[in-house]
């Protein structure tokens, strides 16, 4: 006889589970019972049917990875290799992927959350508060480094650019999802809150599987949403998926740019108005113009009727009518003078003796300056002066 | 009369200037106002339509990004990777 020891026995037991292909790797089905998360993360459950039962684990790492996780009672598939635990003498499962078993029973869950968050009255729609039409700042609940997050910045940016926007990153899907969003989404209700709260939330992930979505289909993201003081809009996945946050928030769009669109007025549509305001002010500052103008033509009117410069100025009409024909006789009368003046003149020059003596006439004097005009006044040998137009000269009587 | 030659203080916002502009419009819809003083607030009008006009011309998105500080508070850091195409 040659006994093993007990580890060189499960030593030798390890080596048969490790060569066998079904027990290396494998899918099960079954229903899990109970399911406990330790504080280290890791997930101890097991899994039975009517007959039989398997001890489970999944590390933290792999239960972090799962889009989403049972609860106790659930049908799931489970994958993962069986192995043993030398200390307790134990064989169990180690799961590393699990998903329901067949769509029908992730519907079944939804319904329930569903019908027990519509009765607990988070659906209703007196909780929904109104979208503000221009917001300031919008906070945007999603993946950092999803398309999702880009389509809403783009949206944002052409529609209405004049927004603040605050990213608050979270996982938007596996088991660690619904928590992140339920820290993030009250990260953003805390954001600023004392001096300018945001005016409204983005939460949004882009399309995927039931299982992608799962994480908004949890009561912690819905009651989240519900208890969030600034209003939410949700946009997940594609137009056909419904999720329980969709329900909850207070403005369901169908996509994460259709969430953008809605929280947002179009700047083209405002451009508009504005062009629309500026025409209208324009033309009533024209037409208000038009009237003063009309307006003050009347009372011009009535005023110069009734006005005492009117009649002054009628009479400095007169007056100047008076002074033109005044002087216009005078200018007549004028003329006629000058008229006189002129022919006087030329018959003073006919009488000038100057004139008689450039036609050839003589003066003829004495010596004492008398004027000869009969010879008795003069005696041979008299000298005398020949008065000419050309000048004067001597002559001497003969005779 | 130079619409542009209005200048407005540098933190109004587009929301008060349209604020004022409805103001004034209802202002003048409501009538009554001494010719001198329409015709002053129908240039304010003006002048806060082209104001707010510019701004949405110029306006562009300011993204933030929130980063979970080693306390309890955390803090926003600008957020740029989006605009890369």
């Amino acid at each position: 006889m040659n006994p093993l020891t007990i580890s060189a026995l499960t030593t030798h037991i390890v080596s048969l589970f490790e060569r066998d292909e079904t027990l290396r790797d494998v899918w099960v089905t079954g229903e899990v019972s109970s399911w406990k998360r330790a504080a280290s993360g890791h997930i101890y459950f097991s899994l039975k049917d009517s007959s039989a039962t398997i001890n489970a684990v999944m590390w933290r790492g792999s239960a972090q990875a799962q889009a989403w996780l049972p609860r106790a009672g659930d049908q799931v598939l489970a994958h993962g290799y069986v192995g043993v635990y030398p200390e307790r003498g134990a064989y169990q499962l180690y799961v590393n992927q699990v998903r329901p078993a067949g769509r029908g029973q992730l519907y079944a869950q939804f319904e329930a959350l569903k019908r027990r968050l519509a009765e607990a009255g988070l659906f209703d729609e007196e909780r929904k508060r109104p979208i503000p039409a221009q917001p300031r700042r919008i906070g945007v609940v999603t993946s950092a480094d999803a398309a999702a997050l880009r389509d809403i910045l783009r949206v944002l940016s052409q529609r209405w650019p004049l927004v603040d926007v605050v990213v608050f990153p979270t996982l938007v899907q596996g088991s660690e999802a619904p928590g992140q969003i339920e820290g993030a989404l009250a990260t953003a209700n805390y954001y600023d809150a004392a001096v300018e709260p945001l005016d409204v939330i983005i939460l949004a992930r882009g399309g995927g599987s039931i299982e992608d979505l799962w994480a908004f289909n949890d009561e912690r993201v819905a009651q989240a949403v519900a208890d969030s003081v600034v209003p939410v809009i949700c946009g997940v996945g594609h137009e056909t998926d419904f999720t329980i946050a969709d329900f909850v928030a207070d403005l369901r769009a169908s996509t994460p740019s259709a969430a953008a669109a809605a929280a947002v007025p179009d700047r083209a549509e405002a451009a508009e108005g504005l062009a629309a305001a500026r025409r209208w002010l324009a033309s009533q500052a024209q037409a208000r113009l038009e009237a003063e103008r009309v307006r003050l033509g009347q009372l011009l009117q009535r005023l110069e009727r009734t006005h005492p410069q009117r009649r002054l100025d009628l009479q400095r009409q007169r007056l100047d009518e008076r002074q033109a024909r005044l002087h216009r006789t005078m200018d007549r009368l004028l003329e006629r003078e000058s008229a006189s003046v002129l022919a006087a003149r030329q018959r003073l020059d006919a009488l000038n003796p100057t004139g008689v003596l450039s036609r050839g006439y003589s003066i003829v004097r004495n010596e004492a300056g008398q004027v000869i005009t009969a010879p008795d006044q003069v005696a041979p040998g008299d000298p005398l002066r020949v008065h000419a137009a050309g000048g004067e000269y001597g002559v001497t009587v003969e005779r | 009369m130079d619409e542009s030659s209005a200048t407005y203080p540098e933190d109004l916002t587009y929301e008060a200037a349209l604020e004022q502009l409805e103001q004034i419009i209802a202002s003048l819809e409501s009538g009554d106002l001494p010719l001198e003083e329409a015709l002053a607030r129908y240039e304010e009008g003006a002048a806060l339509a082209a104001f707010c006009e510019q701004k949405l011309d110029e306006a562009e998105l300011r993204v933030r990004k929130w980063r979970p500080g080693d306390a309890v508070e955390g803090e926003t850091v600008e957020f740029h990777e989006w605009e890369e195409d």
